[in-house]
């Protein structure tokens, strides 16, 4: 199955970009046991990485004692309005995906 | 059955996009590495997780700030920031005392991103959230103890 996209909002003010995301995604630890007893396999986030053009801006690597739909807020000096960030993660089994959020100017 | 897991989650975490992205020139090999290694989220108690990211002997630091609740309402989503005045700060980590793997989370913050992230984590129980700061290779600790009232999840 497809990932869902990551919803990700990034406004800068006063030259730092403040993101906000979450990503869809179980983040199931591996301990966890189904209606039937059986164990649930392990499905999680290993590595994230969000990058402003070729410049990285925040790198992350998780266990499974990070919350389903991880969520994330970071600022960085730089970014624009109109610019783009790539925003990419990788599980434990290989899936992986890569979303592109515009950055906006700060309301007010 | 249960090392054996361990052993395929280790080989599964493979180079990573850290990896790719260094083995294509991106970004820096040292952070790739940490990647790749995926250090100290193997561990199964804090001091183990603590010795594998080099911080055994992390000093007790005054200059960062981390927030969590008293009391997690929801223990499978409890929000966790920490904010480090250390200077030199490039690597925050959040681990989870008393779950089965306590790593949760370790955050590259390369030069120009602020020394301050917030996230959310899951606790099996009442634990200490620890706080995780690298500044010019030395580690800084601080902890919080979070009360978890019904359940837990892991």
């Amino acid at each position: 199955m497809m990932a869902s996209p990551m919803r990700i909002r990034a406004d800068v003010r006063d030259g730092v970009t403040d993101v906000r995301m979450q990503i869809p995604h179980p983040m199931e630890s591996g301990q966890r046991k189904d209606d039937k007893g059986a164990l649930i396999p392990a499905h999680f986030i290993t590595a994230l990485e969000i990058r402003h053009g070729e410049r990285l801006v925040f790198g992350a690597e998780f266990g499974p004692s990070v919350s389903a739909n991880p969520f994330l807020r970071f600022r960085f000096k730089g970014g624009a309005a109109g610019e783009r960030l790539l925003a990419s993660w990788e599980d434990n089994r290989g899936e992986r995906r890569s979303d592109e959020v515009t950055i906006s100017a700060a309301p007010g | 059955m249960d090392r054996k897991r361990r052993a395929l989650l280790r080989a599964s975490s493979g180079l990573g996009v850290l990896g790719l992205l260094a083995a294509a020139g991106v970004i820096a090999p040292e952070l790739a590495q940490a990647a790749a290694a995926r250090a100290g989220f193997d561990a199964r108690d804090l001091d183990a997780a603590l010795a594998a990211l080099g911080a055994q002997h992390a000093e007790q630091g005054a200059e960062i700030s981390l927030t969590a609740p008293d009391i997690a309402e929801v223990a499978s989503a409890v929000s966790v920031g920490v904010l480090s005045r250390v200077p030199g700060t490039d690597r925050i980590a959040i681990l989870v005392s008393k779950n089965p793997f306590p790593l949760a989370a370790v955050f590259s913050l390369p030069e120009g991103t602020q020394p301050e992230v917030t996230t959310r984590v899951k606790m099996a129980q009442s634990a200490d959230v620890v706080a995780l700061v690298r500044a010019n290779g030395r580690f800084h600790v601080v902890k919080k103890v979070v009360a978890v009232t019904i359940g837990g999840c892991s």
